[in-house]
């Protein structure tokens, strides 16, 4: 036929969205379940091995010893784990607005960026614990050495891709924006940041790991001179005092700690973008 | 059939294609060099009277995008002037374009819903979101989207989206509808479907469009003028007025008139690529 008719709900029909509904039959239950079994496995191995070979705990101590460490230490280790977390989030909010601020400078002209980049590089490559001296001499507290330190480790990433997302703005879109007549701050907040969002959140999550890993090496760095009584201190601590159980304790509590912000970090990035990002929607065939 | 008989009905309000009245914008002798040295366009004038449907046809690096982009103002001519005799002039002497623009990508915000893209012009202008409600619902039904509102541009296929920014281009309700070759990566189905949508919604509201195409039979079937461009360097080649009335419908489509029209254009067209090779 030979109707013009154009809108209905006909033809909303025929080029139908695809929206078809997740259908997953034991897919999540063997994302939980494989792993779990594993880690299992691995402990009831190491458990087997330690008793079973007679292996003295100075040398190579049992879980169920790591984990009566753990349970007895804990006055001592959940202060210092409080430590380490505060210098590590501090450190990560920090890099978090430095990072995304001096992005949002850097693409503003060209002469800024000139002027900066090369400066934030150089902080990059510079090993932490190589200027981790300098900065204990310079800066009043301990506690203030180390957040710089952990800052500066975490901040390059934030940096590097906010500004790469900035950058990364649809041609077209910046076209629409100026044709009707966006000003410079609307642009800012309406286009180049919403769409830096995934790159910003890819810097996140690379900053949260880092941030934990440059807090314990700058303590490390700051040594037993330091006044500091965080994890890292309480590992070189129970080194020096061969109580090997409590150092497998502090380290489980770091590693619990670390995969703990990588899965906070990797839930904030799937919430922000669920609703539109390639990278957290599910891909259906 | 009912739909043909409104909007025949409607048509009368509009003023006649390319009257005796002043032009709602002109070009004169606009040239265009890109600061690689390529001359994209030369020489180009065009008188576009109020309520015209036109056409720039050609092939690519003819300049009919080129022409486009100057008139909606991105991007400012090397030599020539642009004349909106009916526009009122800013505070700056700028004239206010009354444009919405339709770009060859939909162009929507992934991150933004249905609702909040066509909001953007109106946001730009800093009309709140409450305030703009029944305006981005009219958009949103002129194009038949309306129950798409909270959808996600992502969550719609290519002809949606290309309606969705068409929607967007709509609420402002601009005098000059500047389309860039909007339906070009679209399938056949689809983009007869908009061709006609978009007829039918000209035919209704009587704006001007100019419309960028490479597709021969496209701009037959919508233009009431087509202007055909050659290559190297950019420019007007030649100027064809369909004459067929309106409204067009499928039948159309399939006239003889139709196929006269469409051999007429495409050797205008063959002879334009052809004075590009010379």
């Amino acid at each position: 036929m030979t109707t013009v008719a154009a809108e209905g709900p006909a033809e909303a029909a025929e080029d139908a969205p695809p929206l078809a509904p997740a259908a997953e039959g034991g897919g999540r239950w063997l994302r939980i379940v494989v792993p779990t079994v594993m880690l299992l496995l691995v402990i009831g191995i190491w458990q087997l091995y330690t008793t079973a070979g007679h292996v003295p705990p100075y040398i190579l101590p049992s879980p169920s010893r790591i984990a009566q460490s753990l349970f007895a230490d804990w006055p001592i280790l959940l202060p210092a784990l409080l430590v380490t977390l505060k210098i590590t989030f501090s450190a990560l909010a920090l890099a978090l607005i430095g990072g995304a601020a001096l992005a949002i400078l850097l693409v503003q002209s060209r002469w800024i960026e000139l002027a900066f980049y090369p400066y934030a590089v150089i902080l990059q490559v510079t090993p932490i614990v190589a200027i981790a001296p300098l900065i204990l001499i310079y800066t009043p507290t301990t506690q203030i050495a180390l957040l710089i330190c952990a800052f500066l480790v975490g901040f390059f990433p934030v940096l590097s891709n906010t500004t790469q997302g900035l950058k990364s703005t649809d041609h077209n879109l910046l076209n629409l924006f100026e044709l009707y007549g966006a000003g410079r701050w609307q642009t800012l907040r309406l286009l180049r940041l919403p769409g830096a969002l995934p790159f910003f959140l890819a810097g996140l999550r690379i900053a949260g790991g880092l941030s934990l890993i440059a807090a314990v090496v700058a303590e490390f760095a700051a040594g037993s001179a330091g006044a500091g009584s965080g994890l890292a201190f309480r590992l070189l601590e129970a080194q020096y005092r061969l109580n090997i159980p409590r150092l497998f304790a502090a380290l489980v509590l770091l590693s619990v700690t670390g995969v703990a912000i990588y899965g906070v970090t990797s839930l904030i990035s799937w919430l922000l973008l669920r609703k539109w990002h390639e990278s957290a929607v599910r891909r259906e065939n | 059939m009912n739909a043909v008989t409104v909007s025949a009905a409607a048509v009368s309000d509009r003023p006649p294609a390319g009257g005796s009245a002043r032009p709602l914008v002109s070009l004169h002798a606009i040239s265009k060099t890109f600061s690689n040295g390529t001359l994209a366009l030369k020489d180009m004038s065009l008188d576009v009277g109020a309520g015209e449907f036109i056409s720039l046809l050609g092939p690519s690096g003819c300049g009919k995008s080129t022409a486009l982009r100057i008139i909606a103002g991105l991007g400012e001519p090397s030599s020539g002037t642009i004349e909106w005799p009916g526009a009122t002039h800013d505070v700056r002497g700028k004239p206010e374009r009354e444009i919405g623009f339709v770009f060859q990508e939909p162009t929507l915000m992934p991150w933004a819903t249905v609702a909040g893209n066509v909001w953007l012009p109106l946001r730009l202008k800093g009309v709140s979101q409450r305030a703009a409600r029944d305006q981005i619902m009219e958009a949103l039904r002129m194009v038949g989207l309306e129950a798409f509102a909270d959808a996600y541009p992502r969550e719609l296929s290519g002809g949606m989206k290309m309606r969705v920014s068409i929607a967007r281009a709509l609420i402002t309700k601009p005098k000059l509808l500047l389309m860039d070759e909007p339906f070009a990566a679209l399938d056949e189905i689809t983009r007869f479907k908009l061709n006609n949508d978009l007829l039918e919604l000209w035919e209704r509201f009587g704006w001007t469009v100019i419309f960028v195409t490479h597709s021969v039979f496209e701009s037959v079937y919508l233009s009431e003028r087509i202007i055909v461009m050659a290559p190297r360097p950019g420019r007007v080649f030649r100027e064809l007025t369909i004459g067929a009335s309106y409204p067009r419908s499928e039948e159309f489509r399939t006239s003889p008139e139709y196929g006269d029209y469409c051999r007429l254009t495409s050797d205008a067209l063959h002879a334009a690529m052809a004075a590009g090779e010379a």
